[in-house]
C-alpha cells in the first residue's frame, strides 16, 4: 500500500482545524491562527500539484485508489481520481489558502471560528471530487452544508438567516431523492462502487427514475433554472469569501456529479432527457443573462451570471461530445477562477464603501488604477474574451453544441453576446464615468494581500487563456474513456432492443 | 440452578428495590445515599447482564420468559442509558427539590418492569411487566406534585395509559381466545389459519403498544407529559420505556404473529408515516424545547418503526441500530438542557438559547451537532440511522415509505435548524452558570464525541445487532 495521498489530501484541513480549536489565542492574536490556516492550504495546494505532477495523463484508469472496508463488509470507503477530478481537486486547494488570505477586518466577531469553518468545508469539497463510492460521495456532498450554512448565517448580510435557510433546505430537498436512488441502486446491483457500477452497468428499467432523482440533487446544486433562486440569495448575504467558495467549487460539485454519475451511470437515460436539459440550460443562459442585466447590487448581478455560465456547462455535458465536455470542465475550472476573482472584486470595494449598489459607484479609475485592470480582465474573463480562460471553455461549448444541434447552439450563442452586455455594462458603470459620490474620493486602491490574491487569479485565467495545454492533456484521456463507455452502453442498448 | 443464572439480573434488581426501601423507611435523610446506591446497583445490574450476553437462547420457567440475543442487548442499552439518566439528572432533582428516596426507587422498578417486557414470552409475563413500568412511571411524571404542569402530565399520563392498557388486554385476551395459548410460540404454531379474532387481537395490542412508544395517532399524551415532568424524568420518558416498547413490538411482530405479517404490515407502515410527517410538522411551531424534542421523538419513533414495516432481518437490526444512535442523542440533547442553569432555576424555552454561543462555545457546539445529527445530516450518527433503515426499507421495494420518510427529514431539518440559528446568529442573553456536575460533563462529551466520531468506525453497533435475527 502506497502513502494515501488522497487521504491526506482530505483529512489534512480538518487536521489543521482541530489545531487551530485547540490553540488558544487571546483576542488580540488572531493572526496567528490565520497563519496556521494558511500555512496548512499551501500545504494542501502543494501535496495536490504535487499530485498532478505525478499523475499519469495517458491513462482512463482511476489512480492513487484507496480502498478501505468501512461500513461492516458492504460500503467501502472508496477514494481515487481520474483526469476530471484532479483538476477540481487543485481548483480546490487553489482557490482555498486564496479565501484564507482574504479573511481580514471584515469578519469581526468568531475568526477563529470562520478559519475552521473554511478548513472543514475544504475537506468536504476535496472528498466529493475523490469519492469513489456513491455513498462516500453522498456524505462529503450532504456535509458541505453544514460549514457553509454556518457561512452564511454567522457572518452574513442582513437577510442572512433567510438566505443561509433557503439554501440548506433546498439543497436538503434535492439531495434526499438522490440517496433514495443510490441505496436503490445498492439493491439492483449489489455495490455503490462507481468503478464496478461502470463494469456491470444498470439495467435501462431502471435507468430513467434513478436519472431523475441524481438530476434533482444535482440541478439544485449546479443551480439550473427554475431552482436557482437560492444562489442569488445566499451569494448576497455570505461574507466574501463564503461567495467564493460557493462560486467558485460547490456549484461546480453538481457539474462534475453530472459527468461522473448521470453519463456514467445512467448514459441511456441521460440520452433520453437530453432535451429536457438543453431547454432549461438554454432558459437560464437567456432568462439569468436578461435578469442579470437588470441588477441593481453587484453581487446579484455576479450570481445570475454564475447561472448563465453554468447553463453553459449543463449544456456543454449533454452535448455528449468530445469538445462539449471538454469545455464544459474547462468552463468549470475558468469560472471557479474568474467568478472567485470577481467576488473578491467586489469584496474590495464593499469593504471601503460598504455598498454593493452599483449606482454609488463610478469613475473608480481615477482614484484605483490598480483595482481598474485586474477587475477589467476578471470581467473580459467572465464574458468570454480570447486569451483568457472564459473564451476556450465557452468556444468549445459551443463547438460541441453546433455538432449536434445548430438551433440550441445559435441561442446558447446570442447567451455569449448578452453575457459581454451585462459584464460591460457593470464595469463601465463602476470604474469608467464620473465619479459623482463625493465619498469614494477618499477609497485607497489596492493593499498587499488584494495584490497577492488577486494576482494569484489573474495568472491562471491568462495562462491557462493562451495555453490551456496542460489542462487539456489532463482532462483529455478521461473524456474520452467516459465518452467511449457511453456510446457502448448506447449501441449494445439499441441493439439488445432490435 | 442453571435457570437461576439467567435471571440473575431480574432477581438481583428486586432484591436492590427491596433493600433500598428498607433503608429508606428505616434511616433518615437517606435520599442521596439512594440514589448513589441505586446508580451503583444499575452498574452491577449492566456488568450482570454483560455477563449473559454469550447466551443464545434460553427459555425460562415453563417457556414464558426468554433471554436470547434481542433481550440482551436491549437490556444493555436499556440500563446502560438508565446509568446516565441518573448521572445526568443527580444535581438537578436536587435543585427542584425533588430528591427524595422513592424517586431513584421508582426508576429502578420501572427499568425491572421494562426488562420483564424485554425479556417476555407470554402473554400475563408481558402484561405484568408492562403494568410495573407505567404504575412507576404515572408516579414518576408528577413527582413534582407542587406543580400544576407536572400533575396534570401525571393524570393525563395515567388516564390514557390505563386506556390504552385496557385496549392492549383485551387485545391479549382476544388472541388468547382464538390462539388457545398465552405463549408467544404456541400462538405463533396455533394461528395458522387466517381468522378474525386473532386480527382484531393484532390491531388491539399494536394500539396499545403504539400508545407506549407514543407513535401517531396515539401520540396525544407525549408533548404535555413531556412538557410537564421534571426535566430528569422526561429525559427517562425519552428513552427507557421507547425502547422497551420497541423491542416488544419487534417481539410480538415476529414471534406470536410472525405468519400473519399480511395483517399488520400496513398498520405498522401507516403508523409509521403518520409519525414521520406529524412529528415534524408539529414540531414547528413550538417554543418550549422539552415539547418540541417530544414532537421530534414522535418523528424518530416513526423512522424506527419503518425499519420494522419491513418484515425482514434487516429491518429490525436497522430499527435497533436507530433507537440506539437516538438514545445517545437524547441524552446529549438533555445534557445540554440540564446545563441552562442560572440561579438555581433551570431555563427551558427555545428563546433562553438565544446567543448562546458566544459565552458558551462548547456547550453551543455540541447542541449544533446534536441537533444536525438528528435532522440526519451526514457525517453524523443521525444520518447513519436512517441510512441503515432506508437501506432495509428500500430492500423490500418500499419506495413510498423512503421518499415519504426522507421528505420528512427536510421538514424536520426546519426546526432543528431554526434553534441553531437562534443559537449562532441572535444576539446574546445573560450568561448561564457554568460549573456543572462531572456526571452531567462526561454524559455529555461523551454522547457528542460518539455522535462526532461515529461515521469513524459505523459498523461497531451494526456487528453487533447482525446477531439478532428473528425471521
Amino acid at each position: 500500500m502506497n502513502f494515501p495521498i488522497l487521504s491526506s489530501l482530505i483529512l489534512l484541513p480538518t487536521i489543521g482545524a482541530l489545531f487551530i480549536l485547540f490553540t488558544k489565542s487571546s483576542s488580540g492574536k488572531y493572526q496567528s491562527s490565520k497563519y496556521v490556516a494558511l500555512f496548512i492550504s499551501l500545504a494542501n495546494f502543494l501535496l495536490s500539484l504535487y499530485l498532478w505532477y505525478v499523475f499519469d495523463k495517458n491513462s482512463v484508469d482511476f489512480q492513487f485508489v484507496e480502498n478501505r472496508e468501512w461500513l461492516s463488509g458492504f460500503i467501502n470507503y472508496k477514494v481515487g481520481i481520474d483526469g476530471i477530478s484532479i483538476l477540481f481537486v487543485i481548483l480546490t486547494t487553489f482557490i482555498t489558502p486564496i479565501c484564507i488570505i482574504s479573511v481580514n477586518a471584515t469578519i469581526t466577531n468568531r475568526f477563529k471560528d470562520f478559519l475552521i469553518a473554511i478548513l472543514i468545508m475544504e475537506t468536504f469539497m476535496i472528498g466529493v471530487f475523490c469519492s469513489l463510492d456513491l455513498v462516500v460521495f453522498y456524505l462529503f456532498f450532504e456535509a458541505g452544508l453544514i460549514p457553509m450554512f454556518l457561512i452564511i448565517g454567522i457572518w452574513g448580510g442582513e437577510r442572512r438567516v433567510y438566505s443561509a435557510f433557503k439554501f440548506f433546505l433546498y439543497t436538503l430537498l434535492g439531495s434526499v431523492l438522490m440517496l433514495v436512488a443510490i441505496i436503490s441502486i445498492y439493491w439492483i446491483t449489489g455495490t455503490t462502487d462507481v468503478e464496478k457500477l461502470y463494469e456491470l452497468g444498470i439495467k435501462t428499467e431502471y435507468q430513467n427514475l434513478l436519472w431523475l432523482a441524481f438530476f434533482s440533487s444535482f440541478a439544485v446544486k449546479t443551480p439550473m433554472w427554475p431552482v436557482h433562486t437560492w444562489l442569488p440569495d445566499a451569494h448576497v448575504e455570505s461574507p466574501t469569501v463564503g461567495s467564493v467558495l460557493l462560486a467558485a467549487i460547490l456549484l461546480k460539485m453538481a457539474g462534475y456529479g453530472f459527468i461522473r454519475f448521470s453519463l456514467g451511470l445512467f448514459p441511456i437515460a441521460s440520452e433520453n432527457f437530453t432535451l429536457l436539459v438543453y431547454v432549461l440550460s438554454l432558459i437560464a443562459i437567456i432568462y439569468t443573462s436578461f435578469v442579470a442585466l437588470m441588477q441593481e447590487d453587484m453581487k446579484k448581478l455576479i450570481a445570475y451570471s454564475s447561472v448563465a455560465h453554468m447553463g453553459f456547462v449543463t449544456l456543454g455535458i449533454f452535448t455528449m461530445t468530445q469538445q462539449g465536455i471538454e469545455g464544459s470542465i474547462f468552463q468549470m475550472i475558468s469560472h471557479g477562477l474568474v467568478s472567485a476573482a470577481l467576488f473578491l472584486s467586489v469584496g474590495v470595494v464593499y469593504e471601503r464603501h460598504h455598498t454593493r449598489l452599483i449606482n454609488k459607484y463610478g469613475g473608480l479609475v481615477s482614484i484605483m488604477p490598480r483595482y481598474a485592470i485586474v477587475f477589467m480582465v476578471f470581467t473580459l474573463g467572465a464574458l468570454g474574451l480570447p486569451g483568457t480562460t472564459g473564451f476556450i471553455g465557452e468556444f468549445l461549448i459551443l463547438m460541441g453544441a453546433f455538432e449536434k444541434n445548430i438551433l440550441v447552439a445559435m441561442i446558447a450563442s446570442l447567451g455569449v453576446i448578452l453575457g459581454a452586455a451585462y459584464m460591460l455594462w457593470l464595469f463601465k458603470r463602476v470604474v469608467f464615468g464620473e465619479m459623482n459620490n463625493q465619498e469614494l474620493k477618499g477609497m485607497k486602491d489596492l493593499k498587499t494581500f488584494e495584490i497577492i490574491t488577486l494576482s494569484a487569479l489573474v495568472i491562471p485565467i491568462l495562462f491557462f487563456g493562451f495555453y490551456p495545454e496542460p489542462l487539456m492533456n489532463s482532462i483529455e484521456a478521461s473524456v474520452e474513456n467516459t465518452l467511449n463507455m457511453y456510446n457502448f452502453d448506447l449501441i449494445n442498448n439499441i441493439a439488445s432492443k432490435d | 440452578m442453571e435457570n437461576f443464572q439467567n435471571i440473575l439480573p431480574e432477581i438481583f434488581i428486586s432484591i436492590s428495590i427491596m433493600l433500598f426501601l428498607l433503608i429508606g423507611v428505616f434511616k433518615k435523610n437517606s435520599a442521596s445515599l439512594i440514589y448513589n446506591l441505586s446508580n451503583i446497583s444499575l452498574v452491577i445490574l449492566l456488568a450482570l447482564i454483560i455477563n449473559l450476553s454469550s447466551i443464545d437462547t434460553a427459555y425460562l420457567f415453563n417457556n414464558s420468559y426468554l433471554i436470547d440475543n434481542l433481550s440482551n442487548y436491549m437490556k444493555i442499552i436499556l440500563v446502560g442509558s438508565g446509568i446516565f439518566v441518573m448521572l445526568t439528572g443527580s444535581k438537578y432533582i436536587q435543585v427542584i427539590n425533588l430528591n427524595k428516596i422513592e424517586y431513584p426507587i421508582l426508576i429502578l422498578s420501572s427499568i425491572l418492569g421494562m426488562m420483564i417486557m424485554i425479556s417476555s414470552n407470554d402473554l400475563i409475563v408481558f402484561y405484568m411487566g408492562l403494568e410495573l413500568q407505567s404504575l412507576a412511571l404515572y408516579v414518576l411524571a408528577s413527582f413534582n406534585r407542587d406543580n400544576l404542569l407536572s400533575t396534570e402530565s401525571g393524570l393525563k399520563y395515567f388516564v390514557l395509559s390505563a386506556l390504552s392498557s385496557g385496549l392492549l388486554l383485551y387485545g391479549c385476551s382476544l388472541t388468547y381466545g382464538f390462539s388457545e395459548s398465552t405463549n408467544f410460540d404456541q400462538i405463533l404454531i396455533n394461528s395458522t389459519e387466517f381468522n378474525y379474532g386473532t386480527t382484531f387481537g393484532i390491531v388491539f395490542i399494536l394500539v396499545g403498544l403504539a400508545f407506549k412508544i407514543s407513535a401517531v395517532p396515539f401520540h396525544m399524551w407525549a408533548p404535555d407529559v413531556y412538557q410537564g415532568s421534571p426535566t430528569s424524568v422526561t429525559l427517562f420518558f425519552a428513552i427507557l420505556p421507547k425502547i422497551a416498547a420497541l423491542s416488544v413490538f419487534i417481539k410480538f411482530l415476529y414471534t406470536p404473529f410472525a405468519n400473519m405479517n399480511d395483517q399488520w404490515q400496513t398498520i405498522i407502515i401507516f403508523i409509521s408515516i403518520a409519525s414521520m410527517i406529524f412529528g415534524a410538522v408539529a414540531a414547528i411551531g413550538q417554543k418550549n424545547l422539552k415539547r418540541l424534542i417530544a414532537y421530534s421523538s414522535i418523528s424518530h419513533m416513526g423512522y424506527a418503526l419503518a425499519g420494522l414495516a419491513t418484515v425482514s432481518n434487516q429491518g429490525i437490526q436497522s430499527s435497533i441500530t436507530y433507537i440506539s444512535i437516538y438514545l445517545v442523542m437524547n441524552l446529549a440533547f438533555f445534557s445540554c438542557l440540564f446545563m441552562l442553569k442560572r440561579n438555581d432555576k433551570y431555563y427551558e424555552n427555545i428563546e433562553d438559547l438565544s446567543g448562546l454561543s458566544k459565552k458558551h462555545p462548547i456547550l453551543s457546539f455540541s447542541l449544533l451537532i446534536v441537533l444536525f445529527s438528528l435532522a440526519g445530516i451526514p457525517p453524523l450518527a443521525g444520518f447513519f440511522a436512517k441510512f441503515y433503515v432506508f437501506l432495509a426499507v428500500i430492500e423490500q421495494s418500499m419506495y413510498f415509505l423512503a421518499i415519504v420518510g426522507l421528505l420528512a427529514t427536510v421538514v424536520a431539518a426546519f426546526y432543528y435548524l431554526r434553534i441553531i440559528k437562534i443559537i449562532y446568529f441572535d444576539s446574546e442573553k445573560e450568561e448561564y452558570e457554568t460549573s456543572h456536575s462531572l456526571g452531567l460533563k462526561i454524559t455529555l462529551a461523551i454522547s457528542t464525541i460518539f455522535i462526532l466520531a461515529y461515521f469513524i468506525y459505523p459498523s461497531g453497533i451494526t456487528e453487533i445487532v447482525s446477531k439478532i435475527s428473528m425471521i
